[in-house]
């Protein structure tokens, strides 16, 4: 497709100003060019034609290995040593699984799922929960109040509240004391055209991030064609990610 | 009513104090130096001292609601300028950038509780928990 | 001046000296909550598991007790009752001070607690919690007009139509409370139709409650007796009220328990949760249930200050019966896998711990101050006391 050369060639370019203009000398190592993610030119919006998701592959995700959750914390920077293990941040983490039944055990990354009726955008009372346009949902730190009403109605235990002052946030990723967060879906790295970190660190290649708004990415394929799972699908939330294998 | 009364002289006989210290050089004047002075800003001094308020906060909103990315304002990019030499921050001194004038006009730094006041700092990458 | 403030002449040294101790216990409460502020809710018991905890208990206590304190007035101006007219502006009075101490709790526990501007600035209006912003607040600006139609003679043909309103917006603001976790899908404990009812009668029951320990120890400041056929109906209508809220429990935990996938959380809560059944069977139900309602209907068992004793049982019961609901709600694990066991390091299929620590609990004694002080300094700058026994002690003093 022409419009998709035009896209890549778009993206190289944007890709290249934007690092250029954002202060990032070095495009090659982080930047990864794969069909699904492009940079969005400056100055444009998120789009509602797009709806990022992930669709995560549990047959290959190994039990004892945590290479998302280790490259999420360095790449936004969750590094604060709480006393208390659980007043600590989780934007996502490994569940192991069995079956009360069959005794089958498995094991997969959680996180928030970016619903596309999240349930903490509806309960925030001032609006701080928000969906953007390509389906990201985020926390506007700037107007978050600290209720935690959000992590009450959360049915994925997605979010964390900080329960301390911080001082070593990465400067693309801010975070704070007193106020509620989660999985961003990277989206400072989505933004430029990048794939999430912990999509990135995945050894087994277990995790797929694409656009599901766009019925040729490979993710919209994969999902049209094989059986996959919404994690408590029951409650209707559509959420952005799904599971195979659970 | 005679009850109020004394309550009242207080008060005043408080401020009416207050305002006599403040008034002299008790109060150290702001000491803005850009240190880091490679270009020009985004704006002239005039508009950015009554209006950096109102910048970063329309544009905090397009960014993060909107996703809207590489516009000439950006809070990193006033770090990079004006983070001062000897702390690597617009903050954390008395002659930091944002910390001299906000403290002398009495105004909270709200945005440095979550977003990250040092220039070109890099997240340690460490694991966290161990 | 010729307005007699007989609440509190009788004893002016102890008025003062209660009154410095309700200052201090809301300073206290105050200072817990900079103190909390500055360092972050890592000072506090709670956690990303328990995310609500004694501050919340606390203040929920106040708010549902504030909106069911109004009862007194209600009956007395919507259902045209005498004995309780002569108690609606304290009833009012009441209303507006444990309002004020639920906030005061509510609002300090926020995690940025200086944001309280956009709280009342930035409204999503799908959220429940939201509508309780302006349920809250319209609730102090009815009450208050309420107070004044009620106090001020030449208004008083407004009392029915004011009172009507009042008693209407009180039913929803409960109502909302009730839907805060009655909307909340995620967790076990919640997401039932019956906490909104449930909340309204909770309220009837508790606010009754605290309304006639107010009661008592005004009229022993003032060294009179309660008449009592004053006390006789009141105290029934306790009784009515404590053991509806039984009824309503135990609706709420059969429904449960007819769902297979709720009896894990009935079992928890019932069984072998530790201190929440401890809670449920021994602090709700025995003291806060069962031995109200036998004080209250046992010819046997009364004494002075059996009633007194009633209510302020009733009050404990209701600790107990929030602190199961919300602490026990939130520690119970989510069931995200249904049909699986799940484990991690964020505590997956796991049940929480929570201990509360001093400053978050001095937050929630403080907001009782609040409500205390608000009462304290109205009783004495206002005509508060009921107007029947006014004038009887007036004829007694002369």
């Amino acid at each position: 497709m022409s419009d998709n050369d035009n896209g890549r060639r778009g993206f190289l370019a944007t890709g290249a100003t934007m690092a250029a203009g954002l202060g990032f000398v070095a495009i090659a190592p982080g930047i990864r060019l794969i069909e699904i993610a492009q940079a969005r030119p400056a100055g444009e919006a998120a789009s509602s034609a797009v709806r990022w998701g992930m669709l995560i592959d549990t047959t290959k995700c190994a039990s004892g290995c945590d290479a998302c959750v280790s490259a999420c914390a360095s790449e936004n920077g969750i590094v604060e040593q709480v006393e208390d293990p659980a007043q600590r941040s989780h934007w996502i983490r490994k569940i192991d699984l069995k079956d009360k039944q069959s005794g089958r055990e498995h094991s997969l990354p959680m996180m928030c799922q970016h619903c596309a009726e999240p349930p903490c955008v509806d309960v925030c009372p001032t609006g701080a929960s928000m969906k953007r346009a390509d389906g990201i949902v985020l926390v506007d730190r700037h107007i978050c109040i600290g209720c935690r009403y959000c992590m009450m109605a959360c049915p994925y235990k997605a979010r964390s509240f900080v329960h301390e002052p911080l001082t070593e946030q990465n400067p693309e990723v801010p975070r704070g004391v007193g106020c509620v967060e989660a999985c961003t879906l990277c989206v400072h790295r989505v933004d430029r055209g990048q794939l999430p970190a912990c999509v990135e660190a995945c050894p087994e290649g277990a995790l797929l991030f694409g656009d599901l708004g766009d019925p040729n990415s490979e993710i919209s394929r994969r999902i049209a064609q094989e059986a996959t799972t919404q994690v408590r699908a029951d409650l209707q939330l559509n959420p952005g990610v799904r599971y195979q294998g659970i | 009513m005679k009850r109020w009364a004394i309550p009242l002289v207080i008060l005043t006989a408080w401020f009416a104090a207050a305002g006599t210290a403040c008034a002299g050089d008790g109060l150290p004047k702001p000491n803005i130096v850009i240190e880091n002075k490679d270009g020009q800003c985004v704006a002239p001094p005039e508009e950015m001292r009554r209006n950096h308020m109102e910048m970063l906060k329309h544009q905090r909103d397009l960014t993060l609601r909107e996703g809207i990315r590489g516009s000439k304002v950006s809070l990193n990019g006033c770090i990079e300028c004006h983070a001062g030499k000897k702390t690597g921050s617009v903050i954390g001194s008395d002659d930091s950038f944002c910390q001299t004038c906000h403290a002398y006009a009495a105004v909270k730094l709200d945005c440095w509780d979550c977003h990250q006041p040092k220039a070109g700092y890099k997240a340690t990458g460490a694991k966290p928990h161990e | 001046m010729t307005t007699t403030f007989l609440s509190y002449r009788a004893s002016t040294p102890r008025f003062w000296l209660i009154a410095a101790i309700g200052a201090l216990v809301s300073a206290v409460g105050f200072g817990a909550a900079l103190y909390m502020e500055h360092h972050g809710h890592v000072v506090t018991g709670m956690n990303n598991q328990v995310v609500w905890g004694i501050p919340h208990v606390f203040a929920i206590f106040l708010i549902i007790a504030a909106s069911g304190v109004l009862n007194v007035a209600s009956i007395g101006s919507v259902f045209g009752k005498a004995a309780y007219k002569k108690r609606a502006p304290l009833s009012g009075l009441l209303s507006i001070a444990m309002l004020a101490g639920g906030l005061f709790v509510l609002m300090l526990d926020l995690g940025r607690a200086d944001r309280v501007m956009i709280a009342a600035t930035y409204y999503n209006f799908t959220s429940v919690f939201a509508w309780n912003v302006f349920l809250y607040s319209g609730m102090f600006g009815i009450v208050a007009v309420y107070l004044w139609v009620l106090m001020e003679k030449r208004m008083y043909a407004f009392v029915k139509p004011v009172g009507i309103a009042a008693f209407v917006w009180r039913l929803i603001l409960t109502t909302g409370t009730g839907s805060i976790f009655g909307f909340l899908v995620a967790r076990q404990a919640y997401q039932s139709a019956v906490l909104a009812p449930m909340f309204i009668i909770m309220s009837f029951a508790w606010g009754l409650a605290v309304f006639m320990v107010v009661q008592r120890t005004m009229y022993d400041w003032n060294a009179m007796t309660l008449h009592p056929a004053v006390r006789r109906r009141m105290k029934h209508l306790l009784g009515v009220f404590v053991a509806a809220v039984f009824y309503f429990v135990l609706v709420y935990h059969l429904t449960n328990l007819y769902f297979a996938k709720e009896t894990g959380f009935e079992r928890f809560i019932l069984v072998d949760g530790g201190i929440f059944p401890l809670l449920f069977w021994g602090g709700w139900f025995l003291l806060g249930t069962v031995l109200p309602l036998a004080l209250i209907y046992l010819p046997a068992l009364a004494f002075r200050g059996s009633v007194l004793t009633a209510s302020l049982l009733v009050i404990f019961g209701a600790f107990c019966q929030l602190y199961v609901f919300i602490i026990g709600g939130e520690a119970y694990p989510m069931d995200i896998f249904p049909g699986m066991q799940a484990s991690s390091s964020f505590f997956d299929g796991q049940v929480a711990t929570y201990a509360p620590s001093l400053p978050e609990f001095l937050l929630g004694i403080g907001g009782l101050g609040v409500a205390f002080m608000i009462t304290l300094i109205g009783i004495r700058v206002l005509k508060f006391l009921p107007e029947d026994d006014l004038t009887q002690l007036e004829a007694a003093a002369d």
